[in-house]
């Protein structure tokens, strides 16, 4: 230990040393004439012979410093310094290596932190792998269960320390705060008493709920986000205690979320919550139905798949035990974290892929550059080698190069990457979880640095180990060119073009596939027209205490609205498409189903004009009118899938359902999608929004002719006699809810686009490098074909076919790849299969026209040599 | 080459600067390459300068330590004595070498019968 102190203590003092031994040499030197004087040699051979005897002391010199220092330091300072002066010379080379791997670099590591955040770290809880989403198989899709049976999975289970749940019918911007400041929509989720106690989340001021905080409909006590005591409340401490007043009651702050915890980045992605309300599982609660989405903690040494088990048979005993309430309980359980970013593992997957191809092609394409310059540095290296230069130093002294460019590259990928990511983290458009945890720490650094040193080995591997192979007597001796290792050279450099384009094509196979799926999902029938349509929550406030003061209110914020100018229609719904669900159970009168089989619908509560407003095609009957109320006979509009389902082969108009203890069915419309744009249309039902009270929203949908700007301002003046609490920024457009639907799809297609469009940009410098290469090698010969008559028109068509060799035999590996490859994209596709002949054509198009483009400029050039140049230049 | 004989005679020559320095007390670079060179009957005479090699690795180690003086010509030279831990590596090397010039003594008396003579 002490020894490799003292060495490093002398690599530090190396110029004192030097001078040291210099000294020492020096008396030595002295004292041996002296002695040969003595023995009565001339001063003159004394001296000579004193040389002798000492030894050549420049080596010795270097021997010492090796022996003292540390020899690897100083040649790897050697090495760099050399790296820098010859890339001082060739800055272009230089600037355009470190570009491309900054771009390469740059995108894998926005791949990585993405997939580090998604895949690889665990959930941002305490011990977040014991966490368990336990979902109902009985509720599709929202895998909700009803209360009983949480409180009974409770006391029953011997698997979990705790369950907990939130009510997961939350509806974004229930809560209307006012009192000090501007009024503002705020969105509360209602938790149970022990939620964040199974997260593991602490409060980072107050306290969370207790056990007596859980009243119904009117929780007096709230616990804030984070983000909302920031924005609303600057921060200030005395807000614990203090008073809110949120829908016109006044609600105690009891605590606030510390700002590590994100309720909708882990469970509701693309949203935003700002309050947490105690969820009390009582009677009441439990009278909702399927309202809860449960999580568990596992106790110690309790696997998933024993929870299972247990859950198995408690799921059936229970629901035996529930058997007068209708729903029933079928636990599945997958971890929280499977749960919440499972869905996109093949995407993320894909995406890694694709990166990794195109660093690939990164590193073929700088492999192939650093060949070019092998050839012409030839003479600098036989010099090197006639110097004494070992294989192995010319070959660490390349690799430093090539690592050298790609370290300078990665920091340049780093910067990219911040930026990166400091934009994914901001997109809270798209619907992708624990975006916004995305960042560059130490795992990701940890990657970038390993990314750079073996992207710098593996493109510069090929050229380095090519160095050698130079015969220094033939390159000096020859003054035209390296001719020596040229043929090997040149095969080299053709074999990593068609490696370049192989890889290319497989990204733009697998690209063409999935933008082809995304306009197909673009291209669906939603079931609505979202172009043009303009949403605000308007509740009516508790002032509206009747029913009946509450149809007056919609009668006259539908009048109003629709007597605007730019108004072509409007109606009132209580959930949006693709924003939430709910289900129930319904019949045809007198029909009779098996309780597994019992059909379900998704329910709507909407105003006459809803269908109209919304673009959904009435199929048969009548849509609901303004005289549809409590005193009028009970109706119902069911769509198609739910009239077929239920009067199979029958008209639908007229006949009864048991809805409400008897509904009549006045119109069938045409099925929405309302869970995801890819997902088919159920069963779906509307009831109108003046018979029943079975509602905790208002939207009002709007169609109008008027631009995105004025619509906000024209509503708001028009219902400014009955509201003049709406605010701005509460207007949405029903577009934005379908591109947010399609967002993760989005997301990864413009990822992939980015990267193939990359890939082909290097796979076209790559061809065009090598074109211009041979050209240039063959510079005579072709002077001498031109001589003996060879039309320019020739020569440019024989250069560009030796383009479409190389670029065909690259097509031909890579799609007999991407047939392979393309399987497993299967799941991520829509509407197009594996093998479409579209994205394979499309690919063969681009790439030989990129080709095509890439090997014209150097086959023109060719045609422009003038062969007497060509000949007498040698 | 050169370097072959050098490697094996390393060790040798530490063991030889650390006995030289141990018996003779403190000396010079020029003093101590021409003691081993008598002693050893010029069979080690490579050049010289390559005792210095020797000399620093030694000093790294902590063997043996070297102070500034005045040569017997007045000039300014190194002069090297052995430490206390040299001392005792001087004893290990030592009876390292015994033990090995021991088998190798017993080695070359074997005869082609198989007994030692």
């Amino acid at each position: 230990m002490s020894y490799l102190v003292a060495r490093i203590v002398a690599w530090f003092r190396r110029s004192e040393l030097d001078q040291d031994l210099d000294q020492e040499l020096q008396a030595h030197l002295s004292l041996l004439i002296e002695e040969n004087v003595r023995r009565g040699l001339s001063p003159e051979q004394a001296r000579r012979e004193a040389l002798l005897k000492m030894g050549n002391v420049a080596s010795l010199r270097e021997a010492h410093r090796e022996t003292r220092g540390l020899p690897l330091v100083d040649t790897l300072v050697q090495d760099l310094r050399y790296t820098f002066r010859i890339l001082k010379r060739d800055t272009g080379f230089a600037l355009f290596a470190i570009l491309i791997v900054a771009l390469g670099i740059g995108a894998s590591t926005i791949v990585f932190s993405v997939l580090n955040t998604l895949l690889l770290r665990p959930l941002p809880f305490k011990d977040a792998d014991r966490l368990v989403w336990i979902a109902n198989k009985k509720c599709v899709p929202e895998q909700t269960t009803q209360v009983a049976y949480i409180l009974d999975a409770r006391r029953a289970n011997n698997s979990f320390t705790e369950l907990a749940a939130y009510f997961a019918y939350y509806n974004i911007g229930d809560r209307k705060l006012t009192g000090d400041g501007d009024p503002e929509r705020l969105t509360a989720v209602p938790v149970t008493q022990n939620f964040f106690h199974v997260l593991g989340v602490e409060p980072q001021a107050g306290r969370f709920f207790n056990e007596d905080e859980s009243g119904i409909d009117s929780p007096t006590t709230v616990v804030l986000t984070d983000s909302l005591w920031r924005r609303r409340f600057g921060f200030n401490p005395d807000i614990i205690g203090k008073t809110l007043q949120l829908n016109g009651k006044a609600v105690r702050v009891v605590g606030v979320t510390p700002a590590s915890f994100d309720f909708t980045s882990v469970f509701a992605p693309g949203s935003r919550v700002d309050l947490f309300s105690p969820f009390p599982l009582t009677p009441e609660t439990d009278s909702w139905g399927n309202t809860s989405a449960v999580i568990g903690r596992l106790k110690p040494g309790v696997t998933l798949e024993s929870a299972q088990a247990e859950f198995d048979i408690l799921g059936t005993r229970l629901s035996a035990e529930h058997k007068s309430n209708g729903n029933e309980f079928q636990p599945v359980l997958s971890s929280l974290k499977t749960y919440v970013t499972g869905r996109l593992r093949l995407a993320l997957i894909v995406l890694a892929c694709a990166v990794g191809l195109v660093m690939l092609i990164v590193c073929a394409n700088l492999s192939n550059l650093l060949l070019a310059r092998n050839a012409a540095r030839q003479k600098e290296i036989a010099i090197r080698v006639a110097l004494g230069a070992g294989r192995r130093r010319l070959i660490r002294q390349m690799l430093t190069e090539s690592i050298v460019l790609s370290g300078a590259g990665a920091v340049g990928g780093v910067l990219l990457a911040v930026i990166g990511t400091r934009i994914l983290t901001r997109l809270d458009a798209i619907r992708i979880p624990l975006l916004a945890n995305v960042q560059i720490d130490l795992s990701v650094l940890t990657f970038t640095l390993a990314m750079a040193f073996v992207t710098g080995l593996t493109f510069g591997l090929i050229p380095a180990l090519q160095v050698p192979a130079i015969r220094v007597n033939e390159t000096l001796k020859d003054s035209n060119r390296g001719a020596s290792g040229s043929k090997k050279n040149s095969w080299l450099r053709s074999a990593l073009v068609v490696t370049e384009v192989a890889f290319a094509c497989l990204l733009l196979v697998g690209t063409g596939l999935l933008i082809r799926s995304f306009l197909r999902v673009l291209d669906v029938d939603l079931g609505f027209q979202p172009e043009r349509l303009a949403t605000i929550r308007i509740d009516p406030s508790s002032n509206y205490s009747t029913q009946a003061k509450r149809n007056a209110y919609f009668d006259e914020a539908l009048q109003l609205v629709q007597n605007t100018a730019g108004v072509e229609a409007c109606g009132l719904t209580d959930v949006l498409p693709l924003e939430g669900d709910r289900s129930w159970g319904v019949a045809g009168v007198g029909q009779v189903y098996e309780r597994e089989n019992y059909p379900e619908a998704f329910v709507r509560i909407v105003s006459n004009g809803y269908f109209k407003t919304m673009g959904i095609p009435l199929l048969a009957g009548r849509d609901f009118t303004e005289h549809d109320t409590a005193n009028s006979e009970q109706v119902i509009i069911i769509n198609d899938t739910l009239a077929r389902r239920l009067w199979p082969g029958q008209d639908a108009v007229g006949q009864m359902v048991t809805q409400d203890g008897g509904r009549r069915v006045v119109g069938v419309v045409g099925g929405v999608r309302h869970v995801t744009v890819e997902q088919e249309s159920g069963s779906e039902m509307y009831l109108p929004m003046r018979q029943t009270t079975d509602f905790s929203a208002v939207e009002l949908v709007v169609r109008t002719s008027l631009p995105d700007t004025s619509v906000a301002t024209t509503i708001r003046e028009a219902l400014q006699p009955l509201d003049s609490n709406l605010g701005p920024k509460e207007f949405r457009s029903i577009q934005q809810l379908v591109d947010k639907a399609t967002s993760p799809r989005r997301f990864v297609v413009m990822m992939l686009a980015g990267f193939s469009g990359f890939a082909l940009i290097l796979a076209a410098l790559g061809i065009y490098a090598v074109i211009s290469y041979s050209v240039q090698q063959r510079t005579q010969e072709i002077g001498i074909r031109m001589a003996l008559g060879a039309s320019a028109r020739r020569l440019q068509a024989h250069i560009i076919l030796q383009t479409l060799v190389l670029a065909g035999i690259g097509l031909i590996i890579g799609l007999g790849g991407s047939l392979i490859m393309t399987r497993s994209l299967a799941a991520l596709l829509f509407g197009v299969n594996s093998y479409d002949p579209a994205s394979f054509i499309g690919t063969v198009i681009v790439l030989i026209a990129v080709a095509s483009i890439a090997g014209y400029f150097p086959a023109r050039r060719a045609s422009h040599i003038d062969p007497i140049n060509a000949l007498r230049s040698n | 080459m050169a370097e072959t004989k050098s490697e094996i005679l390393q060790g040798t020559l530490d063991l030889m600067v650390l006995q030289t320095l141990a018996a003779m007390g403190p000396m010079h670079g020029y003093g101590i390459a021409r003691r081993i060179e008598q002693l050893s009957e010029n069979a080690l005479a490579v050049n010289q300068g390559t005792i210095y090699l020797c000399l620093i690795r030694l000093v790294q180690k902590k063997w043996i330590k070297a102070v500034w003086g005045t040569s017997e010509n007045n000039r300014k030279a190194k002069f090297y004595s052995i430490t206390k831990t040299g001392q005792k590596q001087l004893k290990i090397e030592a009876e390292g070498w015994e033990r090995v010039s021991g088998v190798i003594g017993r080695l070359l008396q074997l005869t082609p019968g198989g007994k030692t003579s």
